[in-house]
């Protein structure tokens, strides 16, 4: 399903990625781990098409990510949700409108938004939290309606980077079941952590990448480092 | 682009620009400033042209004609002053008239008049006070009298004197006086709007670039370019068309004042009666600025955070 080929990204003379070859099969949950500039980020970037990389290729389905042209981007975003450590909700829509702003951009009528962001916020049990605005809520409460807005299209994958990084250990579970509730009903989903706490509750894949390398691929949920 | 889309537009500029608050109000503001200085330039170039079209109007020239010079022949001119294009007017006044109002300005002028008495008779001419559309125009209007047929009476002509010649100087300068002050209120007025247009563009350049984190979320969830700067464009509208109404709203109360206080200065120039006359001309600049101002601000502003 996504596969990186022998990629290198560089900024300047620093390799953020150097010579990565990785793939991830449908329906697959996958840790990335590494400290802090191992590159983690990058590869989500490359992933997103938000950085082009420098050398190598990355693959979703048959899509070469780096051939997508920018009118053809928001479309093939529309495939991936995505989430974030610090949340990213549009500050001036309500719990309700950031997760429908999602379903509204993929072009989804009215009927739809309707009928799928209440049951989206019930999946996330924050239907009594739709009419408030991102300060208004909790951490861990923001990162479930991020959760939220990333499902709610249906993607054929979920990426999550540092999703419990700002979150306190009981708003981390919660999160972290959800992703795996998510998973286990058939979306692939990689995540970056630092948590070993993360990692093995998860107890599925997890890719080491260290200065830009990847120098680990358990299958078994390891967290070495 | 379906109407579906064109709606959810519409309804999240409208929102954005409601809850953008402190934002939205400062960018408000500055447009009304901005739209309130365009339109004050508006007043300004009408009181320019009032006032120079006041000081054209003063200029004309005389042609004074013999005494022997019958009426017949004096009209005979006039008609064919009068069909020159570039003549305005052309005011006839009989040797008699002009007596009369020579007495009338020398009433407390004892000597004067008693000097005219001795004199006995009437020893002021007829004349034709001819006005040209533009000062410059005065040379060639005297240039066609001196080489009318129409002027003489047997071998002599009936004209006695043009006063042209000893005005000429001073016609020449007060035409160059207002070109230049023409040109250069003209110019003024332009640099002002250019710098309170930039001053616009610049505010809305900032608030936008607020959100430019928001912007990168659209841009991640999917969004397209088209439908992330749809609702920016719809905030910019609805600030400029705000601003506005504002300022023709605020307009009338001020014009009225301000025409109350300065109508002796400006020679019976009224602000009040000219925006009241002038209304549609004021919407329509005011409204296609602020719209213009609002949305292309907005565009220009939004663009380099859609990059990839």
């Amino acid at each position: 399903m996504i596969y990186f080929d022998k990629v290198t990204k560089r900024y300047g003379d620093t390799a953020a990625l150097e010579e990565v070859t990785l793939s991830v099969a449908p329906k697959e949950f996958v840790s990335i781990v590494g400290h802090s500039g191992a590159g983690k980020t990058t590869l989500l970037k490359l992933l997103l098409a938000e950085e082009r990389p420098s050398e190598g290729a990355v693959f979703f389905e048959s899509i070469d990510v780096n051939d997508l042209p920018s009118s053809a981007l928001h479309h093939y975003r529309r495939r991936i949700g995505m989430v974030f450590q610090d949340f990213r909700l549009i500050p001036n829509k309500t719990a309700y409108e950031n997760i429908a702003f999602a379903m509204e951009a993929a072009g989804r009528s009215d009927d739809e938004i309707a009928s799928d962001v209440p049951y989206i916020l019930e999946l996330v049990n924050l239907a009594d939290k739709a009419p408030l605005f991102p300060d208004q809520l909790s951490g861990g409460e923001k990162q479930r309606i991020a959760i939220g807005r990333a499902i709610i299209n249906q993607p054929d994958i979920i990426v999550a980077d540092e999703p419990t990084g700002n979150l306190d250990p009981i708003n981390t579970y919660e999160v972290v079941e959800i992703l795996k509730k998510i998973n286990e009903l058939g979306t692939t989903v990689i995540i970056t952590t630092h948590n070993k706490g993360v990692v093995d509750a998860i107890g599925k894949r997890v890719v080491t990448i260290d200065r830009g390398k990847l120098v680990r691929d358990d299958a078994e949920g390891r967290y070495v480092l | 682009m379906n109407l579906m889309i064109i709606k959810r537009m519409f309804v999240s500029g409208g929102k954005s620009f409601i809850r953008g608050g402190a934002v939205s109000a400062a960018t408000l503001l500055i447009m009304t400033v901005t739209l309130a200085i365009i339109s004050s330039l508006v007043f300004l170039s009408a009181l320019l042209s009032y006032t120079l079209n006041i000081i054209e109007n003063k200029v004309d020239v005389s042609v004074y004609f013999v005494t022997t010079a019958s009426e017949q022949q004096i009209f005979a001119v006039k008609d064919q002053l009068e069909k020159l294009p570039q003549v305005t007017s052309v005011t006839y006044t009989s040797a008699a008239d002009a007596l009369t109002a020579f007495r009338a300005r020398h009433a407390n002028d004892q000597l004067t008049l008693q000097a005219l008495d001795q004199l006995g008779g009437n020893p002021l001419d007829a004349s034709l006070e001819v006005r040209a559309t533009d000062p410059s125009e005065y040379q060639s209007i005297v240039n066609f009298l001196e080489a009318s047929p129409a002027l003489s009476s047997g071998g002599a002509s009936i004209i006695d004197r043009i006063n042209y010649a000893q005005n000429k100087e001073v016609i020449n300068r007060l035409s160059l006086a207002i070109q230049a002050t023409r040109e250069i209120g003209f110019a003024i007025i332009f640099l002002f709007a250019l710098a309170s247009i930039l001053i616009a563009f610049a505010t809305i350049r900032l608030a936008i670039y607020t959100t430019k984190d928001e912007i990168a979320v659209m841009r991640l969830v999917g969004a397209s370019n088209a439908y992330i700067q749809g609702p920016f464009i719809v905030a910019g509208v609805i600030t400029g068309a705000l601003a506005a109404a504002l300022v023709l709203i605020l307009l009338w109360p001020a014009t009225w004042y301000a025409g109350m206080k300065t109508a002796g200065w400006f020679g019976g120039f009224d602000l009040a009666s000219y925006y009241l006359s002038h209304f549609i001309l004021f919407f329509l600049i005011l409204m296609l600025s602020g719209i213009a101002l609002g949305s292309i601000a907005s565009v220009l502003a939004i663009r380099k955070y859609l990059k990839v």
